[in-house]
């Protein structure tokens, strides 16, 4: 019983941790199966076929290079533009600051169904063929308020002595900005891309919506989801997944071992 | 960049700040002497920051030019002027470490070889062993040397400091009053302090400006101040004063004594401690530091030597705190006076409700125009503190 006490918090949390690793978990397993029919529902024998030909299934690896431009340009279009606004929110007082402030957090309050729907009214009565360039606009539209987020959360805890400083030390405005600015702003420009990239890759609705013929990967595996699931998929979204994670640890270790050199 | 030449002086001359209807700094005029150690000391919001921003050139003045030697730099962007800032909150960059932050000014002139001369300003400051220490690794006082030695590498041709021991505690304060003294004197170059200190300005400053909402009070040596105050507020805000309000019944010319009457009793002050003209019949607030006064019991009033300013009255509190005792006296002539005694030989009678007699030298004694706010400067040290 007192066993129980004391580890009540440890067991809350590895159970938390598995109801959120589960999925993921039976998503790297099914890319090892070899399905017998159409469908990868159900576990029949081990194989490496599926990673032994990752591109095996038609024009899924042209859909994965398709999101993977898109979410490229999104986050560095979201990127640019977030960081310059988040600036402009925190450095400057100008008219309808607050209404901007506020507009920001709407694509990410707004339904996404709602956004997807009148962003195509505006692209058709705009007379704009869809594609690439309206799914770019879509995301990094709605990739902003995140960048946003992130990049003002940083600059506001920033002492604008700093730049006083840097100032004062013969470093003109370019230096001042590359040389001070930017480099401290850089932890929240960095998690506001890591969203960006990770919003624009498996964004679905509006996406959909907004494609007219062009496929990208969260589309293609909901079409293929319909007739019936390579095992590909699944060897997409383990590598994915394995890709992310090993990022993370990373960078941990990076920051570890910076702190224990600075330390020593 | 240092050149030893006369002319090196910082000079304001009809400088002043407004932001929108309010005015930070009314137009004044300074010079600060080449080589010296210069305070500006008041209470927050007097004007002193933003005169020393406008020297940096992080705050473009509103009227007015500034002269660095025969150079007007009043249209220089700061990083084109030969002045560097320590500043209040150090303002370190939290990415770099201690040698690249203080490489920084050398680094953005496109000096290339700059480890000498890093080493030389960290052995300076005597932190040779953290070079490679982040800034948030270092304890307040060493992130303070730190900024100071980020803005002496460049040997500017003056120094500015924004309140730069306000975050240390007081003995770490004391001890760095002393450093940066020694500093000053090492390199020899010209200092500008802001400080809400005044003790901080009385110990490091060869020269004191006292400044008051947006204007400077008084100039001076520290002691001169300290003596001869001009106005309530400095009399007030640089240690404390007892502040009397007196009748003029004879005007003295000269150096011949002012009389005046204060609570029934007449009191004596030289004719040239008095900042106003006096007039027979006029007001005057008469002035004596607490510690020139002397406590008498009563019962001894006739051995107090003739010629001495006398007030009686009655202790109502007293404060032993080693060195001395601070007594607070009520008396006809004015309300709560103080007076500082050295515990030399105490007098055991001199214990709160005893009738007391307080004198002085007369030549102690000075005079303010009555016109004033007594109370000015009073409690601001207390919020200051």
């Amino acid at each position: 019983m007192t066993w129980l006490r004391k580890n009540v918090v440890v067991i809350a949390g590895l159970l938390t941790l598995a109801y959120m690793i589960l999925p993921n978990i039976v998503v790297m397993v099914f890319s090892f199966n070899k399905p017998n029919g159409r469908f990868n529902y159900s576990w029949q024998q081990f194989s490496l076929d599926a990673w032994k030909d990752p591109c095996g299934v038609a024009d899924m690896c042209e859909s994965l290079t398709l999101s993977l431009q898109l979410a490229a340009w999104a986050t560095v279009g979201a990127v640019v533009l977030g960081t310059m606004i988040a600036f402009a929110l925190v450095r400057y007082r100008f008219r309808a600051r607050g209404a901007i402030n506020s507009l920001i957090f709407l694509p990410m309050a707004m339904p996404e169904v709602v956004m997807a729907a009148s962003l195509l009214t505006l692209f058709l009565n705009m007379g704009i063929e869809l594609g690439f360039w309206t799914v770019l606009i879509a995301h990094i539209m709605f990739c902003l308020s995140f960048v946003v987020t992130a990049v003002k959360a940083r600059v506001m805890s920033m002492d604008p002595r700093l730049e006083e400083a840097a100032r004062d030390l013969y470093a003109g405005p370019a230096q001042t900005f590359l040389r001070v600015t930017l480099p401290i702003a850089a932890p929240g420009i960095a998690a506001g891309a890591l969203l960006a990239f990770a919003l624009s890759f498996d964004d679905f609705i509006i996406t959909n919506f907004n494609a007219g013929s062009t496929v990208t990967f969260p589309m293609f595996v909901w079409g293929s989801a319909q007739r019936g699931t390579p095992v590909q998929i699944n060897v997409i979204g383990t590598a994915m997944f394995v890709l992310a994670v090993l990022i993370v640890v990373a960078g941990q270790i990076i920051t570890n071992r910076r702190k224990k050199t600075a330390t020593a | 960049m240092t050149e030893n030449t006369t002319g090196g002086d910082v000079r304001l001359t009809g400088i002043s700040k407004t932001y929108g209807s309010f005015t930070a700094v009314h137009p004044l005029d300074l010079t600060v002497p080449q080589g010296s150690f210069f305070a500006l000391l008041g209470a927050s919001g007097c004007g002193k920051t933003t005169t020393l921003r406008m020297i940096a050139g992080l705050e473009d003045p509103s009227t007015g030019t500034i002269f660095l030697g025969d150079r007007d730099v009043t249209d220089l962007p700061p990083y084109k002027r030969p002045v560097n800032t320590v500043f209040q909150s150090y303002a370190l960059f939290p990415h770099m470490d201690i040698s690249e932050n203080i490489a920084f000014g050398l680094r953005r002139r496109g000096i290339k070889s700059v480890k000498k001369q890093v080493d030389d300003m960290l052995e300076l400051v005597q932190l040779g062993d953290k070079a490679r220490h982040k800034p948030h690794q270092l304890s307040g006082g060493q992130q303070q040397r730190v900024a100071v030695a980020r803005a002496l590498i460049n040997h500017p041709q003056v120094l500015l400091l924004d309140e730069p021991l306000g975050a240390l505690d007081l003995k770490l304060r004391r001890q760095m009053q002393l450093e940066l003294k020694r500093i000053q004197t090492e390199v020899g170059i010209t200092f500008v302090h802001v400080t809400h200190d005044q003790e901080e300005a009385m110990t490091m400053a060869d020269q004191v400006a006292v400044m008051n909402g947006g204007r400077v009070e008084q100039l001076g040596a520290p002691a001169d101040l300290y003596e001869n105050p001009r106005t309530t507020f400095v009399a007030n805000f640089l240690g404390t004063s007892n502040l009397i309000e007196a009748e003029v019944v004879e005007t003295g010319s000269g150096s011949a004594d002012v009389v005046v009457t204060a609570g029934g009793g007449k009191l004596r002050l030289p004719g040239d401690r008095c900042t106003d003209a006096v007039r027979q019949g006029g007001k005057l607030l008469v002035g004596v530091r607490p510690e020139k006064i002397s406590l008498a019991h009563a019962d001894d009033a006739g051995s107090i030597a003739d010629g001495r300013n006398r007030v009686t009255g009655r202790i109502v509190d007293s404060s032993f705190i080693g060195v001395s005792t601070q007594y607070v006296v009520n008396s006809p002539a004015g309300a709560e006076l103080q007076v500082y005694e050295q515990n030399v030989e105490r007098d055991a009678r001199l214990r709160p409700g005893a009738e007391v007699v307080l004198h002085w030298n007369p030549a102690h004694t000075f005079g303010l125009d009555a016109a004033q706010d007594i109370d000015a400067g009073v409690e601001t040290v207390e919020d200051a503190a």
